[in-house]
C-alpha cells in the first residue's frame, strides 16, 4: 500500500498544475479541485488505516533509498493530520466556492485562487509526511509561499499592509529554519530524521541545546507561541474569510506538529520541556486576555486561536505519554473548531455585513441557523461538556496532575483559567452579535446553502468527535507511545539496522 | 570543509548586515536584508560540507571529492530566495502605488484598542443597545 504515500502530495500539485491551465474557466477549476481534494481525503483515510493496522508506510522517493535519497514517511501522526487537514481544506473549498457564487460574480474567487489553494494543501501534506529535515523545510516553503498569495488575494491596500508584516516575519523563520538545518548537517553529516535520532545522540549536550533551540525558534514562529505570536492577529483577520479560516485551521497546527516531531523524534529526555511550559502558559493567558480587549470577531478568534496554541505545548512539554496523546487529540480538535469558527464569522460577516461588534445585533433572531452554527463550535471551544474541547483539555489536565510538578499545577490553572476567559470572549460575541436589538440596517434574507452546508458539515464533524473521542484518543495514544519509543520509526526507514 | 576565518567573518558580515536592513521600515530596505541573510545562510550550509574535487565519478579518487549535498541545498534555496525577492518587490510596488510609500505600517486596529485602554474604556459598546444609541 506504499504507493499512496506520496498522493496527497502529488495530486494537489498536478491538480495546481492544471487548474492554473484552466485560468479564466470557473466552471472546469472548481470540478478539478473538488475532485483532487476529495480523492486527497479518501487517501489519507486509507494511510490513516493502513498505518494503524500494519504499521508505518515508508517510500523512498524516486528509487534512491535512505539516508541517501530522501523518504516519505506515513506513520499514525501524519496520517491523522493528514486526515483532518484535508477533510478541513475540502469544506473550506466548497465554502469559498459557495461565497464566490453568492456574491454574484463568478470571476471570484479569482482564477489564481484555485492553483494556489490546492499549492498550498500540497505543502501542508508534504510537511506532514516529510522523513526528512530539507524536505520539512520545502513543504513549509511551499505553503508559506502559497499562503503570501493568497493573503495578498486582490492586492487592496490593507490586504497589502497586513501582507507585508505576514511576509517578512514568515521569511524570517525561514532563514532561522535553514541556518539550523546548516548547522545540523554540519554537525552531523545527514538530514533524514530516522539518522539523526542516533547520530544526535552522539552530539555534545551544548551543542544539541543550540541545534534545538534554533528550530524551537523557527517552528515557534511558525506556530505563533508567544512571545513570537504578533504577527498573527495583525494578519490573518484582512483575508477573505475561507483563506482566514484555512490558515488559521492548518498553518499554525503544521508549526506545532514539526514541534512535536522534532522534540519527541530529536530532541528526547524533555531539556526544553521547561522552556515548553512556560511558553504555553505565557501564550495561554495572554492570548485569551488580548481575545477579550477586541471588538472585531475575526481578531477576536486569532487570538482564541493564539491562545489554544498553549494548550498544545502544554501537551508537549509534559513529555509523557498521556500528555502527547492529549496534545494530539487537542490538535485534531482545535483544526476543526477554529476553522468551523472563522467560517461562522465569514457568514457573520455576509449576514450582517461586518465583523465589528458594534455594528451587529439580533441575529439569533434574524438567523437561527447562524446562531446555532456560530454557538455549538464557540461552546466546544471553550471546553463544555460533553463536547470534545473538553475532553482535550480534561486529558491535558489530567496529564498535567499526573506530573505533579509545580510548573504542571501552574499550567493546569492556567489552562482551566484560559477556558473559562474563553467562554467569556465567546460569551461576549454571543451577546453583542446574536442577541440586542437589531440596528436598522440589517435586513432580513437568506444565507447561500453552498456556505451554510460545509459549516454545518465542519460543526457536526466537530460535534462527532466527542462520539469518537475513545477511538481517537487510542490512535492519539498509540502514536504517542510510538513517537516516545523513537525505535519504530528509525526501523521503519532503515528496516533494522542504521547505517 | 575545514572552517577558514574568511568565509566566517564573510558570513558574520552578512547575518549583521542582513539583520540591520530587515529591521528597517522600507519594504525595499528589508528586501535587501532577506537577500543579504539569504546568501549568509547559504554560505553556511556550504561550510558544512567536505572541499575538494568535483563529484562527478570518474574524475578522481572518490575520497578527494567535495560533498554534493550542500550544493544541491544552497541551489534549492537560491531558488527559493529568487522567487520570494520576485513576490516581495511586487508587493513593494503594490504598496507604493496603493499609499505612495512602501513602509511597513501599524496596525491601526491595534492602535485604537490602545487608546480605548488607555482612557479606561471597554473596547466594545457592551451595555448600550443600538436602541438606546441611535
Amino acid at each position: 500500500m506504499t504507493f499512496l504515500v506520496p498522493l496527497p502530495v502529488v495530486m494537489p500539485l498536478l491538480g495546481a498544475a492544471l487548474t492554473l491551465m484552466m485560468a479564466g474557466k470557473p466552471r472546469a477549476q472548481r470540478t478539478v479541485s473538488l475532485t483532487v481534494l476529495t480523492a486527497t481525503l479518501l487517501v489519507s483515510c486509507a494511510l490513516l488505516y493502513f498505518s494503524t493496522t500494519d504499521g508505518s508506510l515508508v517510500v523512498a522517493v524516486g528509487g534512491w533509498e535512505a539516508p541517501l535519497g530522501i523518504v516519505l514517511i506515513a506513520d499514525q501522526l501524519a496520517a491523522l493530520m493528514l486526515v483532518v487537514s484535508s477533510a478541513v481544506t475540502l469544506c473550506v473549498l466548497v465554502y469559498s466556492i459557495g461565497q464566490g457564487m453568492a456574491d454574484g460574480h463568478e470571476e471570484t474567487p479569482l482564477s489564481v485562487y484555485h492553483p494556489t489553494y490546492l499549492v498550498l494543501t500540497a505543502g501542508v501534506t508534504n510537511a506532514f509526511l516529510a522523513g526528512d529535515l530539507f524536505n520539512l523545510y520545502v513543504g513549509f516553503e511551499i505553503l508559506l509561499v502559497a499562503s503570501y498569495v493568497l493573503l495578498t488575494i486582490g492586492g487592496t491596500e490593507n490586504r497589502i499592509r497586513a501582507g507585508s508584516t505576514y511576509v517578512v516575519v514568515s521569511l524570517l523563520s525561514s532563514v532561522i529554519f535553514l541556518t539550523a538545518i546548516g548547522l545540523i548537517y554540519a554537525a552531523t553529516g545527514t538530514l533524514n530524521l530516522a539518522q539523526l535520532v542516533e547520530r544526535l545522540d552522539a552530539l555534545p549536550d551544548g551543542l544539541r541545546l543550540i541545534l534545538q533551540g534554533m528550530l524551537l525558534l523557527a517552528f515557534g514562529i511558525k506556530a505563533a507561541v508567544f512571545p513570537l505570536s504578533s504577527w498573527l492577529p495583525d494578519s490573518y483577520p484582512t483575508a477573505p474569510a475561507p483563506v482566514t479560516a484555512v490558515f488559521a485551521g492548518l498553518l499554525t497546527k503544521v508549526g506545532v506538529y514539526a514541534i512535536i516531531r522534532t522534540e519527541t523524534l530529536l530532541f528526547p529526555g524533555g531539556r526544553a520541556a521547561v522552556v515548553l511550559l512556560i511558553t504555553g502558559l505565557l501564550t495561554m493567558v495572554i492570548g485569551i486576555l488580548g481575545a477579550v480587549a477586541q471588538s472585531d470577531i475575526k481578531r477576536l478568534l486569532s487570538f482564541t486561536l493564539i491562545s489554544h496554541i498553549g494548550y498544545l505545548l502544554f501537551g508537549v512539554g509534559l513529555t509523557t505519554q498521556l500528555g502527547l496523546a492529549s496534545a494530539i487529540f487537542y490538535v485534531v480538535h482545535h483544526i476543526t473548531i477554529q476553522t468551523t469558527l472563522f467560517l461562522a464569522a465569514g457568514l457573520i460577516e455576509h449576514r450582517g455585513g461586518s465583523t465589528a461588534l458594534d455594528k451587529l445585533g439580533g441575529l439569533a433572531k434574524l438567523s437561527p441557523v447562524l446562531a446555532v452554527l456560530f454557538l455549538v463550535p464557540a461552546l466546544n471551544l471553550a471546553g463544555i461538556p460533553p463536547f470534545s474541547g473538553f475532553i482535550g483539555k480534561l486529558g491535558l489536565v489530567q496529564a498535567g496532575v499526573a506530573d505533579g510538578g509545580v510548573l504542571a499545577w501552574m499550567l493546569v490553572a492556567g489552562g482551566i483559567l484560559t477556558s473559562l476567559l474563553t467562554l467569556y470572549a465567546v460569551a461576549r460575541v454571543w451577546n453583542l452579535a446574536f442577541w440586542r436589538t437589531p440596528p436598522k440596517s440589517m435586513k432580513p434574507g437568506r444565507l447561500p446553502a453552498l456556505m451554510v452546508a460545509p459549516t454545518l458539515a465542519l460543526v457536526v464533524f466537530g460535534a462527532a468527535l466527542t462520539f469518537v473521542a475513545g477511538p481517537l484518543f487510542e490512535v492519539g495514544d498509540q502514536a504517542a507511545e510510538s513517537l516516545q519509543e523513537r525505535t519504530a520509526y528509525v526501523q521503519s526507514v532503515f528496516g533494522g539496522e542504521t547505517p | 570543509m575545514t572552517p577558514n576565518l574568511v568565509y566566517i567573518v564573510v558570513i558574520g558580515v552578512l547575518f549583521a548586515a542582513g539583520v540591520s536592513m530587515v529591521l528597517e521600515r522600507s519594504l525595499t530596505r528589508v528586501l535587501m536584508g532577506m537577500i543579504l541573510l539569504g546568501n549568509g545562510v547559504n554560505l553556511l550550509i556550504l561550510l558544512g560540507g567536505k572541499a575538494g574535487t568535483p563529484p562527478i565519478v570518474g574524475l578522481g579518487p572518490e575520497e578527494e571529492m567535495a560533498d554534493p549535498l550542500p550544493q544541491i541545498m544552497i541551489l534549492t534555496a537560491i531558488v527559493i530566495t529568487l522567487g520570494m525577492t520576485a513576490f516581495l518587490l511586487a508587493l513593494a510596488y503594490r504598496s507604493w502605488a496603493m499609499s505612495g510609500h512602501d513602509e511597513v505600517q501599524d496596525d491601526v486596529e491595534d492602535r485604537r484598542i490602545m487608546q480605548l485602554a488607555e482612557r479606561d474604556e471597554g473596547s466594545g459598546t457592551d451595555d448600550t443597545d443600538h436602541e438606546a444609541t441611535p
